[in-house]
């Protein structure tokens, strides 16, 4: 049971990493940068609960506004380049933040421990979650609220014109200039959003892990942040949670009796999914049956 | 309909690299006018559109609107001015449903504040029957929820145009309009035209399609290799022979 409850925590985590890359790509711009937010809110988030004993709802609000006015600064300069450049000069600002933290330290005595961030050790005994009684279906529900919330949030964002101009800039940037969109505030705006989900989001992992090193938050997350968002598809938030479930869930952990093989597997899906649905698993003409199928049920019990 | 001037433009120039795309031209548009803007291909009447909406900076000269020097405003803001376009292959944001292109299209200054006011204070109703209005006038009530990729072209380039005034422009440019219509969207195209010109909307036209020019067009402006070389009534330019050298490569010793 423990092992379906540890999962369903790293798929809500995971989900918050992958719908911080889904808005920023709903601008078409192809962010590398959101592990590195996510190390940010990790290590935010652990300090201040370890090390000053902040009420965890506290540190990661602390973690998503750090997140946030990171990438917002990142979005800037970052923003100036377009496609590959933009990836490569993202990817730099990931690799940078794990390189920080990798040679980062700073340890209080406690008692007869050390604690803190300790540099290329990592960060240990980040225990809130035990010391405060917390039992792990707490966890879940707590690392799930925050996800539904996020996703709710998001989902009203997509309905309302925001969601339409995010879009429109995704699309065209010159068509969006020239009907009056500010292109550099929406695609700031959308990196700084993706910022703080992914502070959040890093925040949590921090604590549910109770261990985190700089290895962790590499070029490998930072492509699977945008990994979940671009399988699942960008027509609403629930592409990237399905497409979160399908990687974590049914590859890396399904497919664990094949042992080294997996990985290889795992690439070999991902391209066979990018061929069959290019527009990801939830696309346009799934959602279309799916709502005619909803409607159909409605006439029914309407007649 | 006065004799304010919308838009004039001061000696504008821009270069590309050692291509001279504009240079130097001088042109004035009145309020309430239609102006017709024709040229070989090549002669810089898309670069002048840009350098209006300030897609790139000038080389040298100045744009002025409504009296106002808008040449180092970004795009955005001459929108938000007042300042729109179509563009000569149509850019739609094909992903995005007919009505939405045009919601996403409402940045004017006075739009702008309303929009932001959620739907449940009352903030965008005008908008969306603004919307709502303009697909009928366009024809596309029925195609509203349509995703825009999915429309035939004629109906791509209503819904550009219409797109264009969905900001309440003051000043419209329309770069060729009519490319690839058939005679009787031609014909719609001419009276929709004329139609904004009575809601007080000016227009620079820009269109190969030289029947069109003639007969909706107040005056018309030529250009060739990036310079002004007639500028007038349809009659009178028809009758110039530096237009007809430009157009039709003869020598007449002009």
């Amino acid at each position: 049971m423990d092992f379906y409850l540890g999962l369903i925590q790293i798929i809500g985590v995971h989900t918050l990493l992958g719908l911080s890359a889904y808005c920023v790509l709903l601008t078409g711009q192809v962010s590398l940068a959101q592990a590195g937010f996510f190390a940010i809110g990790a290590y935010v988030a652990g300090m201040l609960t370890v090390l000053l004993h902040w009420p965890l709802v506290l540190a990661l609000i602390v973690s998503a506004i750090l997140g946030g006015a990171m990438a917002c600064a990142v979005g800037f300069p970052a923003l100036r380049v377009k496609g590959l450049m933009l990836v490569v000069a993202t990817a730099a600002f990931g690799e940078a933040v794990r390189l920080f933290f990798f040679n980062f330290t700073y340890q209080v005595q406690s008692g007869a421990i050390l604690l803190g961030p300790h540099g290329g050790e990592g960060f240990r005994q980040i225990r809130y979650f035990p010391e405060h009684g917390w039992g792990t279906l707490d966890v879940v529900l707590f690392i799930w609220t925050i996800v539904v919330l996020v996703m709710a949030m998001l989902w009203w964002m997509d309905r309302s014109r925001v969601g339409a101009v995010l879009r429109a800039v995704g699309e065209d940037e010159l068509a969006a200039q020239s009907t009056g969109i500010n292109i550099t505030a929406v695609k700031v705006s959308a990196m700084t959003i993706g910022g703080i989900i992914a502070g959040i989001g890093g925040g949590i992992f921090a604590h549910y892990t109770t261990h985190i090193e700089h290895i962790q938050f590499g070029i490998v997350l930072a492509t699977f942040a945008i990994a979940y968002p671009i399988l699942g598809g960008l027509s609403n938030v629930f592409g990237t949670l399905l497409a979160v479930i399908f990687i974590q869930g049914l590859l890396i952990e399904g497919l664990r009796f094949l042992g080294d093989w997996r990985n290889l597997l795992f690439g070999g899906l991902i391209v066979l999914a990018m061929n069959i649905r290019p527009r990801g698993l939830l696309d346009a003409g799934v959602l279309m049956t799916l709502k005619r199928l909803v409607s159909r049920n409605g006439e029914r019990k309407g007649a | 309909m006065g004799n304010a001037k919308v838009l004039e433009l001061h000696g504008l120039t821009k270069h590309f690299g050692g291509v001279r795309a504009v240079d130097g031209v001088d042109l004035t548009v009145a309020s309430g006018e239609i102006l017709g803007l024709i040229g070989p291909n090549g002669s810089g009447k898309s670069t002048i559109v840009n350098l209006i909406c300030g897609l790139f900076p000038l080389t040298a000269g100045r744009v002025l609107f409504g009296g106002a020097d808008i040449s180092e405003l970004p795009p955005h803001t001459r929108v938000a001015l007042g300042i729109t376009r179509t563009f000569q292959n149509i850019r739609l944001f094909g992903q995005l449903t007919v009505w939405q292109n045009l919601w996403v299209a409402q940045n004017s200054g006075e739009q702008r504040k309303q929009n932001f006011l959620p739907r449940w204070l009352g903030g965008s109703k005008g908008a969306r029957a603004e919307i709502d209005r303009m697909l009928e006038f366009f024809d596309l009530g029925h195609k509203r929820d349509e995703l825009a990729g999915n429309l035939a072209f004629g109906e791509q380039r209503r819904l550009e145009f219409a797109r264009a005034l969905a900001a309440r422009p003051a000043l419209l440019l329309l770069d060729e309009p009519a490319a690839g219509m058939n005679a009787e969207e031609i014909e719609q195209l001419d009276s929709r035209i004329r139609k904004m010109r009575q809601n007080g909307v000016t227009v620079l036209l820009i269109e190969h399609h030289m029947e069109l020019v003639m007969s909706v067009a107040d005056r018309i402006a030529v250009l060739n290799f990036g310079q002004k070389i007639a500028e007038g009534t349809a009659s009178a330019v028809q009758s110039n022979p530096v237009v007809r050298d430009a157009y039709l490569g003869t020598t007449t010793g002009a």
